[in-house]
């Protein structure tokens, strides 16, 4: 199949690996410009490790990675990562307030973020707004995870890296969260990359998919490719032999 | 006090010894070694004082402070292996700290210029130095290790190394450095600092003894929070790449195996 877009990330020959581990083999592949593409596949195959990269947090031990034509090495590192932001699947706060948390981004810049902008980041995530001045110690696991999407839109980034945000969420928060990234996805044109574990979720909010394995890129294709795999791992993955 | 009454101090080395022995502490080698070595070390040094005392030449006593910054290193390099080229940032904060020191004694005339004082103060200065440093690599490399998470949040945020490793050293500075703070506030009251108990003994004026000691109290005092902060600021850049990366920190056991 082939598919004709803008790619914003081309990864060619890209190989990670740690003390001698591999752990991304010889990943070549793109995601297309202000479109969404979900990544799928087993624990550890490598879905976050890519994302790193990509965000540059980590350098590959060889091949290439464009980000926007340019290679990624040419751009200043905290630029790279204001404009490729990264929701990190840990969902990690700084202690103090929700509020210290969503103007971090701005405040690693010296500047302010106005209260009135946090409020309607809550209101966005779908958090009350009396959690502003809550200390992050005191929230729950899935109200960390809506404060972490806020903070990584605060930088209005052009690709986001969405590292399973939504697993610790119930089912209607869930949809409200990816209401509101496919809204910022059609608003702003916002690339978005979504890893998830949840193979419906994968098909419904995906144009694209990737699905991963052992460190490999096993399928990529229109989202629809999960209804018909043609590969037989990514058949017993999806049948849910695997995990 | 002679030899022979020396030797009878040997009785406080004995009572640690025997109460190890029957309660099965398991200290006894450690106090045996640690009484060889402080004898052997100590009269040696006082040798080598009366040397250089005598001979009054600043080669030695330059020669000396050499040395103890080598011990001194040599000694606290092992708690900052995981930061790369923590020996030269040890030695150079050694030396700064020693020069600034000195340089304000002997410029200001506060102290003389002779082998007598520089070679004692230099001995606590940098002693205190390498206890302090110590205690901020121990306390920095934890911080770091157990921090991981939230640099790399700050990181990918789009912010620098310095913000990102920011709250771990500051707090690194602070606890290493309180210890020395806090001492000084109680000092008299419970204890009578050692080297002045040491000049009253040896029949010095106590008031003179004391205002001897408050000049070494200021001193450590500075000592202590230009260790720990110029150390910090040393040493945290070896933590990142020039892609502004955290490096992977070689934890404590892995360090142990090589
Ligand atoms: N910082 C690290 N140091 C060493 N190995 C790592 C590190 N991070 C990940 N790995 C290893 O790399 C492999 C891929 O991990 P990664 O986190 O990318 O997988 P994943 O696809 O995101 O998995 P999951 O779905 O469980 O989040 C795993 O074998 C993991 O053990
Ligand atoms: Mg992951």
């Amino acid at each position: 199949m082939t598919i004709t877009y803008n790619p914003i990330i081309e990864l060619s020959n890209v190989n990670f690996s740690d003390r001698g581990v591999p752990i991304l083999k010889n990943i070549t592949g793109s995601f297309p410009e202000g479109r969404i593409t979900t990544l799928v596949g087993p624990s550890g195959a490598g879905k976050t490790t890519l994302f790193r990269l990509c965000n540059g947090l980590i350098s590959p031990d060889s091949g290439e990675i464009i980000i926007k034509e340019k290679a990624i090495e040419t751009y200043d590192p905290t630029e790279l990562r204001r404009k490729v932001g990264i929701a990190l699947q840990s969902a990690t706060m700084i202690s103090g307030s929700v509020y210290k948390n969503l103007s971090l981004p701005l405040s690693l810049q010296g500047k302010q973020l106005a209260k009135e902008r946090a409020i309607e980041l809550l209101n966005d995530v779908g958090l009350d707004e009396e959690l502003l001045h809550r200390n992050v110690k005191d929230l729950s696991g899935g109200q960390r995870q809506k404060v972490s999407i806020a903070r990584t839109l605060v930088n209005q980034p052009k690709v986001l890296l969405l590292d399973e945000i939504t697993s610790s969420l119930d089912r209607v928060s869930q949809q409200d969260i990816e209401e509101l990234i496919g809204k910022v996805n059609k608003k702003y044109g916002t690339t978005i990359l979504w890893i998830t574990h949840n193979l419906e979720q994968a098909l419904t909010i995906g144009d694209y998919t990737w699905v991963m394995m052992a460190g490999e890129v096993i399928e990529t294709g229109e989202s629809s490719l999960l209804n018909h795999p043609t590969d037989e791992r990514v058949k017993r993955f999806i049948r849910g032999d695997m995990e | 006090m002679s030899y022979l009454t020396l030797s009878l101090a040997l009785i406080f080395v004995l009572i640690p010894i025997i109460l190890s022995k029957t309660l099965h502490l398991g200290l006894e080698k450690d106090t045996v070694s640690a009484t060889v070595r402080s004898i052997i070390q100590l009269l040696a040094v006082g040798y080598i004082l009366q040397f250089v005392f005598d001979s009054e030449h600043i080669i030695y006593i330059i020669l000396m402070i050499l040395l103890m910054i080598i011990a001194a290193t040599q000694n606290a390099r092992k708690k900052g292996a995981s930061i790369k080229g923590i020996t030269w940032k040890l030695v150079a904060t050694y030396v700064f700290v020693e020069i600034l020191t000195q340089g304000i004694l002997l410029g200001f005339n506060i102290t003389p210029a002779t082998a007598q004082y520089i070679i004692p103060i230099s001995g606590m200065m940098i002693g205190n130095s390498m206890v302090l440093s110590i205690l901020f690599l121990n306390r920095f490399t934890s911080e770091v290790e157990a921090n991981q998470d939230e640099t790399e949040l700050i990181l990918s945020l789009g912010g620098t190394p310095k913000q990102a490793i920011h709250r771990q050293l500051i707090t690194s500075i602070q606890a290493s450095t309180i210890p020395t703070i806090e001492s000084q506030k109680t000092i008299g009251l419970v204890q009578l600092p050692g080297m002045m108990s040491g000049q009253i003994m040896a029949g010095a004026d106590p008031v003179q003894a004391v205002q001897f000691q408050l000049l070494i109290l200021f001193l450590l005092l500075t000592a202590a929070v230009v260790t720990s902060a110029m150390l910090g600021f040393l040493s945290y850049p070896s933590l990142f790449n020039e892609r502004m990366q955290m490096l992977k920190i070689r934890r404590k056991d892995e360090l142990n195996s090589h």
